[in-house]
């Protein structure tokens, strides 16, 4: 019996949500008396792949295959199936993701695993085995009995901070087999932004609404964000009205996201924005209406006008680096 | 081109959550139900490539006779007929059980739904389907086009967006801005009332997960408001006293 970690890549580093993944699964390997196997699908240096050996990877399997540099779906799905039967594998442990959940849920009927999605604190194995999970948009938990042999855990960003150590992990080479068929989703082109902050993966997100009044006023977003090393998102006003991306939604039927800080500005808080983003350990709202909703949900609050106060923000943290 | 589209019942968006019999219920008294946002993302993007090019639109749903007034709403919209599987939601893998056993009995070209459901947001069902039919599944979907015998999608993932290209059959968990939402006309209404609503038993009664327990958030405490002349103050209470900077 072995846990496995589902590690992602983006622009050829690990993805700080997948060691999060790989800590937590290291933790689930200790309560069970195993280790954790980190698997890597694609081409990536193998400098990194060691160093998965830090957060708690006993081993990393890596199928070095140019076909899966790209995230396919089910090629992904049958790749990882091979590797839990490989590992013998009890647990597969993986981050949310656009690509994650996806995947998993193809793997989970492959090899018959209960699935617990949006995890949130680690199981509870006293008696079975049970994970808490988030449901309704973040609104309430669930205490959720996985009941088959076989499980998978998709868990929330910011769920496990995994410790550090000075172990290094031993990289081997799997060769899966893989079929024609796998590849039946043609991926035909990729446009994403580079070198920008992927907002699921940020620690800090600063966000902006109506408030704002038009796109061209993005500037003061974009400059705290930058100081703060921030990722930028919007409400879904915002991005219907094609102010901003749809990828930088959050809310209800946007991107839910759990960093250590959100700071919205110009944005009421409407139940359905504050169901993405209620998971944040601080949140910081600025909004000149001192009824906004937002305030009653939030840690820290400023009644001003964003005009006059982002700016002053971006200074001030300025001054602190 | 036969389409299934997939429907959840769910509270609606403003619900406030609460439960019932020591926290093992949801308490359903004053909360509204509605189609799950997603779904109906994926229902009104169906409805549209009826409309463009023929076939037909069949709503699926796994829930207890409660759910009835959902999928009329469904039928109302411009969906050919329904079929319920009379057996209460619980569990993502007893639920694409019973879509892949429908699906085998008819064959579709297209099975939609939402990206995921708004209660338990797992987002799982899709990718459980697909498998268990052996055809490809793709969520979340932003863009979705038929020529012919293949689709042309847009996925999005973080910081973008894919295009793809698949052979039919295909599932896929769609969300916004696949379609607008469509809003039910008094024609949709009466015709509704008169179109087929199958109810079947499930099949099997497998289920991987219970939930044992559900629980609220703890309270949030008193936002802590500093003036808007001292704004500069945030960033050091960040710093000192939240510790997140």
């Amino acid at each position: 019996m072995s846990i496995l970690a589902f590690v992602e890549i983006a622009e050829g580093a690990i993805k700080k949500t997948s060691q999060e993944a790989v800590g937590y699964a290291a933790e689930v390997a200790r309560m069970r008396n195993t280790t954790a196997t980190a698997v890597v699908l694609g081409e990536i240096a193998s400098a990194e792949l060691e160093n998965l050996g830090r957060i708690g990877a006993a081993k990393v399997l890596q199928a070095a295959d140019s076909r899966l540099n790209e995230g396919n779906i089910q090629a992904y799905a049958n790749v990882l199936a091979q590797a839990v039967e490989k590992e013998n594998a009890e647990v597969v442990v993986l981050a949310k993701s656009s690509l994650g959940d996806a995947v998993a849920a193809r793997l989970a009927a492959k090899i018959k695993a209960s699935l617990a999605s949006n995890a949130v604190e680690l199981p509870d194995t006293s008696n079975g085995f049970i994970v808490k999970r988030s449901i309704y948009t973040g609104k309430a938990f669930a205490y959720t009995e996985m009941n088959s042999d076989k499980k998978i855990i998709a868990i929330k960003k910011n769920v496990y901070t995994p410790a550090e150590t000075e172990n290094k992990a031993s990289v081997e080479a799997f060769s899966p087999t893989l079929q024609e068929a796998d590849f039946n989703v043609k991926i035909k082109e990729t446009v994403k932004a580079t070198g920008d902050i992927l907002l699921p993966e940020a620690d800090i997100v600063v966000s902006g609404g109506r408030g704002l009044k038009g796109p061209e006023n993005w500037g003061i977003i974009e400059e705290l964000a930058g100081a703060l090393g921030a990722a930028t998102a919007c409400s879904k006003p915002v991005s219907d009205l094609d102010w901003r991306p749809h990828h930088e939604h959050v809310g209800q039927t946007g991107i839910k996201i759990s960093p250590n800080l959100y700071i919205a500005v110009g944005i009421s808080g409407a139940i359905q924005h504050l169901a993405g983003v209620n998971s944040s350990r601080v949140i910081v709202a600025i909004n000149k209406d001192a009824d906004a909703p937002f305030f009653k949900a939030a840690d820290y609050g400023i009644v001003g006008d964003a005009f006059d106060v982002v700016p002053r923000l971006t200074k001030a943290v300025k001054e602190l680096k | 081109m036969k389409i299934l589209v997939c429907i959840t019942h769910v509270p609606d968006t403003t619900t406030k959550i609460s439960f019932t019999d020591n926290n093992t219920k949801l308490n359903k008294a004053g909360v509204q139900f509605i189609t799950g946002p997603y779904d109906d993302y994926a229902l009104s993007r169906a409805i549209e490539l009826k409309e463009a090019s023929g076939g037909t639109v069949t709503v699926l749903n796994v829930g207890l006779a409660e759910t009835e007034p959902t999928i009329r709403k469904a039928l109302a919209v411009g969906a050919d007929d329904a079929i319920r599987v009379n057996a209460e939601p619980t569990d993502a893998f007893f639920v694409a059980t019973q879509i892949a056993s429908i699906a085998k009995q008819n064959t579709y070209d297209l099975i939609l739904m939402g990206r995921e459901s708004i209660d338990f947001n797992s987002g799982q069902v899709h990718g459980l389907v697909g498998e268990m039919l052996g055809i490809p599944s793709v969520s979340p979907v932003m863009k979705l086009d038929i020529e012919g015998t293949t689709a042309k999608l847009s996925r999005e993932i973080e910081g973008g967006k894919e295009q793809l290209e698949v052979s039919l059959p295909l599932v896929a968990g769609c969300q916004e801005p696949i379609a607008e939402w469509k809003i039910p006309n008094m024609r949709g209404i009466m015709t509704a009332r008169t179109k087929p609503l199958k109810v079947v038993e499930p099949t099997g009664k497998e289920e991987l997960t219970t939930v044992t327990k559900y629980e609220l958030p703890a309270p949030k405490g008193a936002c802590k408001m500093i003036p808007a002349e001292e704004a500069e103050k945030l960033i050091t209470l960040l710093r000192t006293e939240a510790k997140v900077l």
